[in-house]
């Protein structure tokens, strides 16, 4: 196999990408060389060898503990607990929330065999209790799966002298009631305010 | 085209997902249905969420794929509540997992609808109702219990104990030299008073074993988590 053959098959696997794509994006790599294929060969190398875990949150980071995690201006008493990296991005990026991250890894999913002891929820329940953490926000998605891990959570944190939250759901900026789905609106409903 | 409740929901590839469904007609039935992780189709395809399918295979034995189109909504008003969601979560999975596939049970269909929508109830009524739904399961799978009379005497009174074997009623006296080896009957199971939250936790008992027995060890498997964690939270 050459090495563009290669470089083919391995673009093909990236999500979104199909061998068609990744054919074009192999031309596109070896036209812009300089431009673009040696710098991008860079950043995966260092990529791969220096984006790691944290220990302490799950985040993905250069550092560990990551940068959330170390940093000082953080609100150490609000941790918002997240199924996957991408919703603390999406958090993060929204730029509203100052507390820290707890990312579970996951949802429980009887059918998947996911239990608890394949997310991080032992790590989060100490983390919650020995931390000067006074609130925990679940912001899981409303799914049945996201849910039931929330619930699931919630009583295994009851016991301990914390304040937990959830996010609230209804009708999203820009929104329009017509395209909304009878879940969401029976939710609006229920949540509504004076 | 067939109504069909989302039963579960298997990632397939990049987009695609197969998706199990218990249909009015059909019995329990999969598909494929192309695009079934993307954010339109993602709310649609909740546990619980009743739909009209219309399935496509070449040949009748094929995975096939489904076009799906919400009906109902049952899932999203459950989300806020542990107990309510833990009895979905229950249901689908004794109905994914322990029923044949496609085994025409229409009587299940409408039973299972039947009962998602007791979920959103305003108080705790669902929660006989839900043993009752699992009487009811058992008895669709051809493992019904005869609760109506003493298997031991043929009386009808008095019914208070459930033979673990034959799964028929023992009356109170006919059961004192076995009681420590017979199942407690809920009197609501036959029609006496309200449940207690005891009566349902011995419901549930009840159902378990029989479910157990005839559905799940029969096969060397346990009953599934969701079960177990409706139980765990009932107790609560």
């Amino acid at each position: 196999m050459t090495e563009i053959e290669r470089l083919i098959r391995l673009l093909a696997r990236m999500p979104g990408l199909g061998p068609r794509s990744a054919r074009r994006a192999t031309l596109h790599l070896i036209k812009k060389r300089e431009t673009l294929l040696e710098p991008l060969a860079r950043a995966l190398t260092d990529a791969a060898q220096n984006i790691r875990t944290c220990r302490v949150c799950g985040n993905v980071d250069t550092n560990d503990p990551c940068g959330i995690c170390t940093d000082p201006k953080r609100d150490s008493t609000l941790l918002c607990v997240v199924e996957d990296v991408a919703d603390l991005w999406a958090l993060n990026r929204a730029d509203i929330y100052t507390g820290l991250f707890h990312v579970l890894g996951g949802t429980l999913s009887a059918l998947d065999g996911i239990g608890p002891e394949d997310l991080n929820i032992s790590q989060l329940i100490e983390r919650a209790q020995a931390d000067a953490v006074t609130e925990v926000i679940l912001a899981m998605n409303m799914t049945v799966d996201g849910q039931t891990t929330a619930h699931y959570i919630s009583e295994r944190l009851a016991s301990a002298d914390l304040r937990i939250t959830q996010l609230a759901h209804g009708v999203p900026v820009g929104g329009e009631l017509d395209y909304l789905d009878d879940g969401t609106l029976s939710a609006a409903l229920r949540a509504r305010h004076e | 085209m067939d109504q069909g409740l989302v039963l579960s929901v298997r990632r397939h590839g990049e987009s695609s997902a197969v998706v199990t469904l218990l249909t009015a007609h059909h019995g329990r039935h999969a598909g494929l249905v192309r695009g079934g992780q993307s954010r339109r189709l993602r709310g649609v395809l909740q546990p619980g969420n009743q739909v009209t399918a219309t399935w496509r295979a070449r040949l009748e034995e094929h995975l096939g794929s489904f076009v799906l189109e919400l009906d109902r909504s049952l899932a999203a008003p459950l989300l806020p509540f542990a107990d309510r969601l833990a009895a979905l979560g229950s249901l689908c999975a004794l109905v994914d997992t322990g029923l044949p596939e496609r085994e025409n049970h229409p009587a299940l269909f409408e039973n299972t609808a039947a009962m998602i929508t007791a979920l959103d109830s305003e108080d705790d009524s669902w929660r006989p109702y839900y043993v009752q739904w699992e009487l009811d399961f058992l008895r669709e799978l051809g493992f019904g219990l005869d609760l109506s009379r003493c298997v031991a005497t043929g009386g009808i009174d008095d019914l208070v104990y459930v033979s673990p074997k034959s799964g028929g009623a023992v009356s109170a006296a006919a059961g004192v030299p076995y009681r420590d080896r017979l199942l407690p009957l809920p009197g609501f199971l036959i029609g006496h008073g309200t449940p207690s939250d005891a009566d349902i936790l011995e419901g549930l008992a009840l159902t378990g074993h029989f479910i157990d027995k005839h559905v799940y060890a029969a096969y060397d498997r346990s009953l599934p988590a969701p079960r177990d964690r409706l139980v765990q939270i009932l107790r609560r």
